[in-house]
């Protein structure tokens, strides 16, 4: 029989899967179809060096097309798919053309949270998460320009740290208490917006911008009564899964296209990876959607083992990262539940780690200029050992020993 | 130009000529060579460019950072000849360079 794996979406996970389709040894037919009209590439940049001019587009690219080619992967790009027949197996695509498939995987990301207020379709005021998106701001992201950011996440303040450095008058408005306060905790939250605020940045917290008002020349935003003039917004108020698609073919989705940990979702023969899917969690044991670079690659290798016939859970824990500045923040783990947090090294120096607990078992960490401490945290939630709060606060035991099981026993 | 060498666990090698400043892990990517992924894009986070490289360079490498040391922890056989090929630019002195790529990352 002749196989034919259809990729709907082509960003990490889209690109993964049929990577990792070639090196499990599918060889069917391989088709990516992908609305942005750019070869696979990677997001991470785009509020990183990219934004800030040190990386060359052809950098972003995940693979070179000549790789493409030669693993005889077809990429139709600029196409978006606008329906699926779950019963005939095929896609109708928006150039009219109608696809056959064998499998399906649903790697279709998500688009960003749209702001709803008066005066936000200003073309002054733009989102980040495409190439697209970046490149249409480059015109205004220019020295001395007053740029106001809505949204207080990664995204939000790494564009922050990119802007200042660029020589940009910045202001950042946060609808929560606390910057970053949907991804990590107060202690960190407050310590980035600390970092922010002494390089400049005009950081507002719990501040709502209620319209926006403008003219060629700026934008002036209204929020709680007073004024803020910008040449340029960016609005990062997080994401929303691409799951439309899939729902209207039936296919079960709660926050996101719902799999299993083999990445198969309700229907036979369709999977889902990456910023689209919502998993059972084997390590957290429970449902959950992560927008992770670590995530959608680990995702598309367990649909494209899936595929061959080769049950591969996705059993991994998850991995993140973000620059600003001179810092560099690593995530391992996922705090949510956290009952303690236990600090080892002080903010203070730029250079901490953040210990999640719950009922004295490591969930997750924040690790700050401290990659051995991110590294030793893996490696106890993989080994699922228990160390103490005393012996992680500990500075005078090496990092890298915390996980060594031989020290979690010894008095603390 | 400098000549790098990758030779994977089954012992085949690619001779690619890269110019100075190129990032070892991205010449790796952009030739389609096996077992370095490079899944963070250069930026020491994710150590799925690992390499070994021939014992012969080891004096004209330059040294290693403390992050590329921890994250090196999270590599499969990592020895006393591991390094990040992302965090190795191409340079006049280390023309002829042989890395080895593990056989984990195949
Ligand atoms: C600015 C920014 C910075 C980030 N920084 C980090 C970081 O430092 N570390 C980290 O781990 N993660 C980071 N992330 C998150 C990471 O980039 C995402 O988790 C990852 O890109 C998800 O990949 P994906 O393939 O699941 O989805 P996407 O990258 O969203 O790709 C989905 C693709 O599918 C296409 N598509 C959707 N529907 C259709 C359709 N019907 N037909 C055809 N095509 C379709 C979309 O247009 C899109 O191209 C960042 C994200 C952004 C935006
Ligand atoms: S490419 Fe990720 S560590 Fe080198």
């Amino acid at each position: 029989m002749n196989e034919t794996v259809v990729i709907i979406g082509g960003g990490q996970a889209g690109a993964q899967t049929a990577v990792s389709l070639r090196k499990e040894g599918f060889s069917g037919a391989i088709t990516l179809v992908c609305e942005e009209p750019v070869l696979p590439y990677q997001r991470p940049p785009l509020s990183k060096t990219y934004l800030a001019g040190e990386l060359p587009k052809e950098r972003l690219f995940i693979k070179p097309a000549a790789f493409y080619e030669k693993a005889k992967i077809d990429l139709l790009l600029g196409v978006r798919v606008n329906a699926i027949d779950t019963q005939q197996q095929r896609l109708a695509l928006d150039n009219h053309q109608s696809l056959p498939y064998s499998h399906l995987v649903f790697a279709t990301g998500g688009r960003v949270r749209p702001l709803h207020c008066p005066g936000i379709e200003h073309h002054h005021v733009h989102y980040l998460r495409t190439l697209a998106d970046v490149d249409a701001m480059h015109d205004k992201f220019k020295p001395g320009k007053r740029l106001v950011i809505i949204g207080g996440g990664y995204v939000g303040l790494e564009t922050a740290a990119v802007a200042v450095k660029h020589g940009l008058e910045v202001s950042v408005l946060v609808a929560r208490p606390t910057a970053l306060g949907r991804v990590t905790s107060k202690v960190v939250g407050q310590f980035f917006e600390q970092v922010h605020r002494s390089a400049g940045v005009n950081l507002q917290s719990n501040t709502d911008v209620e319209c926006l008002q403008g003219n060629n020349e700026e934008v002036v935003l209204t929020t709680r009564g007073a004024l803020l003039s910008a040449d340029l917004v960016v609005v990062g108020i997080g994401l929303l899964p691409n799951v439309e698609l899939a729902e209207s073919a039936d296919i079960l989705c709660e926050d996101g296209i719902n799999t299993d940990q083999y990445g198969r979702t309700s229907i036979a023969n369709i999977y889902a990876a990456g910023d689209c899917a919502n998993h059972p969690n084997a390590i957290y044991k429970r449902r959950m959607r992560l927008q992770s670079v670590q995530n959608a690659i680990d995702q598309a290798k367990t649909v494209a083992a899936s595929i061959c016939g080769k049950n591969k859970p996705y059993i991994q824990i998850p991995w993140f990262w973000s620059d600003q500045y001179d810092l560099k923040l690593q995530t391992a783990g996922v705090n949510t539940g956290y009952d303690e947090i236990v600090l080892r090294g002080d903010p203070e120096t730029r250079s901490f780690a953040a210990f999640y607990l719950r009922a004295g078992r490591l969930l997750a960490v924040d690790a700050i200029n401290r990659p051995a401490e991110f590294v030793a945290a893996r490696n106890i939630i993989n080994k699922n050992l228990v160390v103490s709060a005393a012996r992680l606060s500990d500075e005078s035991i090496a990092a890298k020993a915390l996980a060594s099981p031989q020290d979690t026993t010894s008095p603390t | 130009m400098i000549k790098v060498t990758y030779i994977d666990h089954a012992g085949t090698a690619r001779e690619i000529e890269v110019e100075e400043g190129v990032d070892l892990m991205d010449v790796a990517v952009d030739n389609l060579v096996p077992g370095i992924d490079g899944d963070c894009g250069g930026v020491a986070a994710c150590a799925t460019c690992h390499v070994h490289v021939d014992p012969a360079w080891q004096d004209k490498l330059p040294p290693m950072g403390e992050e590329e040391d921890a994250m090196l922890e999270l590599a499969d056989d990592r020895n006393e000849n591991s390094r990040l090929a992302c965090q190795l630019k191409a340079s006049p002195e280390l023309d002829g360079l042989i890395l080895h790529t593990p056989i984990g990352q195949h």
